[in-house]
């Protein structure tokens, strides 16, 4: 009885928006993500379509087109094979243990996040470049670092190094070690326990970050554009080929080959939203910093 | 002896593979990012200290340095307003598509730099969608710092959102009611009950889109138009330094930018405990 003679004396709009400004609200931001998000998006496709699927597909038919497609996959396969490895022992040294320094070991890890690309791609030509601190060693051996596809592996590791570690580590410290320290005490070994315990825990965690870890690594522009030398056919990722193909003016080939790694950022989008809403008691989406 | 030093470090726990684990971390860390990132700190401090000061001062490079940094901060802001209203509706509000909305929020980490500046140029440029538009207005949006808040704009939108949108769905509705019975307005309610609680989560937002801003480089190049000390931004001129094998010139322009941004994200670190302190919670 009380909640309702409080309730009469509570103005309408009170605790909650009237449904003028609610809609307002709605509309604005609506409004603000068609403009800067959705409407970009559009003109990637239209533009790529624009002269027709004949000429679209034909832009694939370009051998450098292609060969900058696979190196693309190349690098990200090695890249997000490496850092999901390293994620993944970073994470079993962090959230499973106690140790000095830790906070530091986490700060240095993001660190990546906080560098230009374009820096992450000069620190490595500072050190294997030809005029670089071991540019003349790599030299006598033979070995070609920068403008060659080591350098572009290396600077999109560098540049995707934090994705699966970040998404692993605040996981895995909720989760704790009683699962863990009951497997060991039933005789499990290390790494029975690691790949049947702890594995099984984290499988989607581990899956969101790769996802995201992926999309960078095979979007990367300034890292590698600054390693990488601009080789047709050798050293150009799909990036790099879209930045040329436009300053040759060949737009409808550059929204061509656009429109590809537009898709992966769709597919990668649905992909999260499906893994953030069937688990998301298992990742640690929502409390991403 | 290495893994007798490294069990010094760690307080007994059962649970093994401490050593491999951390070595391998240390091992990657080191090769990866600190090595390189060494080498540029290393480089630096070859450079003398007046030579480092006069290519730093150079107008050019202030210029360039001034636009980053300026470019950044005023899409930041633009961000943590927006990114705010749409936390805001995304959490307090049911609307057809929200969950569309929700998702599309995370574009810009999945949309490779490059293809959103070409999709932004084509959009802002004179003959494109938004900029035909402007251009009969007698605005320029497209090639020059204009654009490159626009593109920043968008790079760093989902940073606030993603920051402030747990935060305000922990918020209990028990505070606004308290609020409200006590005869707050709701603009009142909203801004000096609601809003506090997530001030610190779009510090947080604000500074990582800001963060993000001044290194961008992909989606920027293509709408700024890159004129040298109009609209070139700092990552392209240690680009260009780097073309012409002015090593040092670029190790400089990326040693300053890099202190300035570290520095910057201490400073607003500080603010944000301080302000989570004069809250009272957490």
């Amino acid at each position: 009885m009380s909640d309702l003679t409080i309730n009469a004396d509570v103005a309408p709009g009170a605790t909650g928006e009237t449904p003028l400004v609610k809609a307002a609200l709605i509309s604005t931001a609506v409004l603000f993500l068609a403009v800067f998000l959705f409407l970009p998006l559009i003109v990637v496709f239209l533009e790529g379509f624009r002269k027709g699927v004949g000429v679209f597909m034909e832009s694939f038919a370009d051998p450098d087109t292609l060969s900058a497609v696979k190196l693309t996959l190349l690098v990200a396969a090695i890249a997000v094979s490496f850092n999901a490895i390293v994620g993944l022992a970073a994470s079993w040294a962090i959230a499973k243990h106690h140790f000095k320094g830790k906070n530091l070991l986490l700060t240095l890890i993001d660190l990546p996040f906080s560098i230009s690309p374009v820096i992450s791609g000069l620190v490595y030509v500072l050190l294997f470049g030809a005029h670089g601190w071991l540019g003349p060693l790599l030299q006598s051996q033979g070995i070609q670092i920068i403008f060659a596809v080591p350098g572009i592996v290396l600077a999109t590791i560098l540049v995707t190094f934090p994705f699966v570690a970040r998404e692993l580590i605040p996981l895995m410290q909720s989760q704790g070690t009683s699962e863990e320290e009951a497997a060991l005490s039933l005789g499990a070994s290390g790494w029975q326990t690691f790949m049947k315990v702890t594995l099984p825990n984290i499988k989607w965690a581990l899956l969101y970050g790769v996802l995201l870890c992926n999309a960078r690594a095979m979007g990367e522009f300034g890292a590698v554009s600054v390693v990488s030398g601009h080789i047709r056919g050798l050293t150009n990722t799909m990036p790099l080929h879209i930045e040329i193909l436009y300053n040759e003016y060949n737009f409808v080939a550059a929204f061509a080959v656009a429109t590809l790694l537009a898709s992966l950022a769709l597919v990668t989008l649905v992909a999260k939203s499906v893994l953030e809403r069937h688990y998301a008691g298992e990742l640690n989406a929502l409390q991403r910093q | 002896m290495a893994s007798l030093t490294l069990n010094r470090l760690r307080e007994p726990s059962v649970i093994p593979g401490f050593g491999i684990s951390l070595g391998l971390t240390l091992t990657a860390l080191a090769l990866i990012v600190l090595l390189p990132v060494g080498a540029l700190v290393l480089r630096a401090a070859s450079i003398g200290p007046a030579e480092f000061w006069s290519i730093a001062t150079d107008p050019r490079v202030l210029a360039a340095l001034r636009l980053s940094f300026g470019a950044a901060l005023i899409a930041s802001c633009i961000n943590a307003f927006f990114g705010l209203l749409l936390a805001w509706v995304l959490v307090r509000y049911r609307f057809p598509g929200r969950r569309i909305i929700d998702a599309a929020v995370d574009l810009p980490f999945a949309l490779p730099t490059a293809v959103a500046g070409i999709a932004m140029t084509a959009v802002y440029a004179p003959n494109g969608i938004i900029g035909s538009v402007a251009d009969a207005l007698q605005i320029k949006i497209a090639f020059t710092p204009v654009g490159i808040v626009i593109a920043l704009v968008f790079v760093g939108l989902p940073f606030v959102v993603r920051t402030v949108q747990p935060i305000l769905a922990e918020v209990e509705k028990e505070i606004e009611e308290a609020a409200a019975l006590l005869g707050s307005s709701r603009i009142r309610t909203v801004l000096q009950v609601i809003l506090p609680h997530v001030y610190p989560a779009m510090i947080t937002g604000f500074a990582m889109a800001f963060a993000r801003g001044v290194g961008e480089y992909g989606s920027v190049i293509f709408i700024a138009g890159n004129i040298p000390m109009v609209s070139e931004i700092a990552p392209l001129l240690i680009v260009i330094k780097l073309e012409e094998f002015d090593y040092g010139g670029a190790t400089v322009v990326a040693t300053v930018m890099l202190a300035i941004s570290f520095i910057l994200l201490f400073l607003i670190n500080r603010v944000q405990t301080w302000s989570r302190r004069s809250l009272g919670n957490v």
